[in-house]
């Protein structure tokens, strides 16, 4: 049987990513269906993650499907010693399909080679988090009509961030430039510049967070600063507030340039600048219900044919 | 035959493990599962060698490894030399090559990876890392280690 469940996204071809894109598009047309009616889907999140999971939980409701699963790890067996396997083999005689979240890095994998049903990783660790990716390219494409030839700034944490890593690695099939603006302490990791290199990824590293970095971004991709990274807290205090984004900072912005954020945000954007039509993390994260309404189908064998011939919609 | 082997009584027929490095002979041991192994072996430790200084030698009687088994010794140890002995005579000598992948030999230094958090074989890939040296990377977590910084399961 072909294995469709998803872990990364790093592997797919730019065909594949721009075939999930236009499924996505579709469910954003519409919604509301009962495509996946008769199907039920199962939620394991073995380290919580409310913003996520009531996504795919969403996304899951709205086209028809039934929900089963788990949040707190504390209620589950998985505290009693049960094995990963002995989960995914329990729910797999319940489920069509199993979405997990999952707090050790490689558990997606190892439980899409052991299930008989298709998983989703919905955030492994610190390993991948591949429907954030989906979004993340789906309100670049919106937003901008494009993938190709964009110059993105990605901001802040650039060496713990996981979202900006997998972002970088989707985008190589579609000639980004990426300008990498980071406190030395938190700067692109090396083994990402080689990628870049390896790949014909063009970056610019900034130290320096103004409007004149700024001006000339397509996408700006804001990333927390968190205090625990830092073994220098001198170093933190030193550098917090050189990394946030301020409402006079873009003032030489192109009109098009669309803010984006994983959420949840601490004090990286100033509230003032959720007015501002640059501002699009709130529709970034609805745009997360259509993404993954498509990474959920197609896990589950049904095609972008199938989506534009559905007569299920509910008006 | 060299002189330094007739250290060892000789061998009939089997496999000679040659010019293993002394610090890692308990771990060829481990990874081939000699000490579950019913046939006669003998083990030199710590013996003279004009290339290496000191080595070690271990000579399995009536045992012949695949070459899946054998290459896996090329993580640990990618320079030993491995004898094939039928009647007395080396009919074969191979050296050991680095597989494309591992299963179920070298444990992941990430103690967040599943590999070490659940009864299951770990899975590596050798890879090429960013400085040109080679490396395993963790088919799960996807972290790499350096092949001289190897822990075995
Ligand atoms: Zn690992």
């Amino acid at each position: 049987m072909e294995n469709r469940s998803l872990v990364t996204i790093a592997d797919h071809s730019k065909e594949k990513i721009m075939y999930l894109l236009r499924m996505a598009e579709e469910f954003e047309k519409h919604t509301n269906r009962k495509l996946l009616d008769g199907k039920v889907v199962a939620t394991l999140f073995f380290e919580p993650s409310t913003r996520t999971r009531l996504s795919f939980e969403t996304a899951a409701n709205r086209l028809g499907a039934r929900v089963i699963g788990f949040t707190d790890p504390k209620v589950t067996s998985s505290t009693k010693g049960e094995t990963l396997k002995d989960t995914i083999m329990m729910v797999s005689n319940y489920a069509d399909i199993i979405v997990m979240r999952h707090y050790l890095e490689g558990a997606a994998r190892y439980a899409s080679e052991v299930s008989p049903v298709p998983i989703i990783n919905a955030g492994d660790g610190a390993n991948q988090h591949p429907s954030q990716t989906m979004l993340d390219l789906y309100s670049i494409y919106k937003t901008q009509g494009t993938l190709e030839n964009l110059h993105i700034h990605l901001v802040g944490d650039l060496k713990y961030g996981r979202t900006v890593h997998s972002l970088l690695m989707a985008m190589r099939h579609f000639n980004p430039t990426f300008h990498f603006i980071a406190p030395d302490e938190l700067k692109m990791p090396d083994v990402y510049k080689e990628y870049c290199r390896k790949n014909h990824i063009n970056y610019v590293e900034h130290k320096d967070f103004t409007a004149d970095t700024i001006a000339d971004a397509d996408i700006l991709y804001m990333t927390r600063v968190q205090k625990e990274r830092f073994t220098d807290l001198m170093e933190y205090e030193k550098v917090k507030d050189l990394y946030l984004l301020k409402l006079s900072m873009l003032e030489k912005a192109k009109e098009k340039m669309r803010i984006l954020h994983p959420l949840p945000r601490v004090n990286e954007i100033e509230y003032a600048i959720d007015d501002d039509p640059h501002a699009y993390y709130f529709e970034q994260a609805h745009n997360g219900l259509f993404a993954r309404q498509a990474l959920i189908c197609d896990a589950l064998g049904l095609t972008l044919d199938d989506v534009l011939n559905d007569r299920t919609i509910i008006e | 035959m060299k002189r330094e082997e007739l250290l060892v009584a000789a061998l009939e027929s089997g496999t000679v493990i040659d010019h293993i490095p002394s610090n890692k002979l308990f771990e060829v041991i481990n990874l081939l599962h000699l000490e579950k192994m019913k046939s006669s072996i003998t083990v030199g430790y710590n013996l003279k060698s004009n290339k290496m200084g000191h080595k070690s030698i271990i000579k399995i009687a009536g045992k012949f490894f695949s070459d899946e088994e054998l290459n896996q010794l090329a993580v640990i140890s990618p320079n030993v030399t491995l004898c094939i002995i039928r009647d007395y005579e080396v009919v074969e000598k191979k050296e050991v090559v680095l597989p494309d992948e591992l299963k179920g030999i070298v444990r992941c230094a990430n103690p967040k990876c599943i590999t070490n958090n659940e009864p299951m074989k770990t899975d590596f890939h050798v890879v090429d890392n960013e400085n040109g040296k080679v490396a395993l990377r963790c088919h799960y977590c996807n972290k790499e280690v350096d092949l001289d910084n190897v822990k075995l399961v």
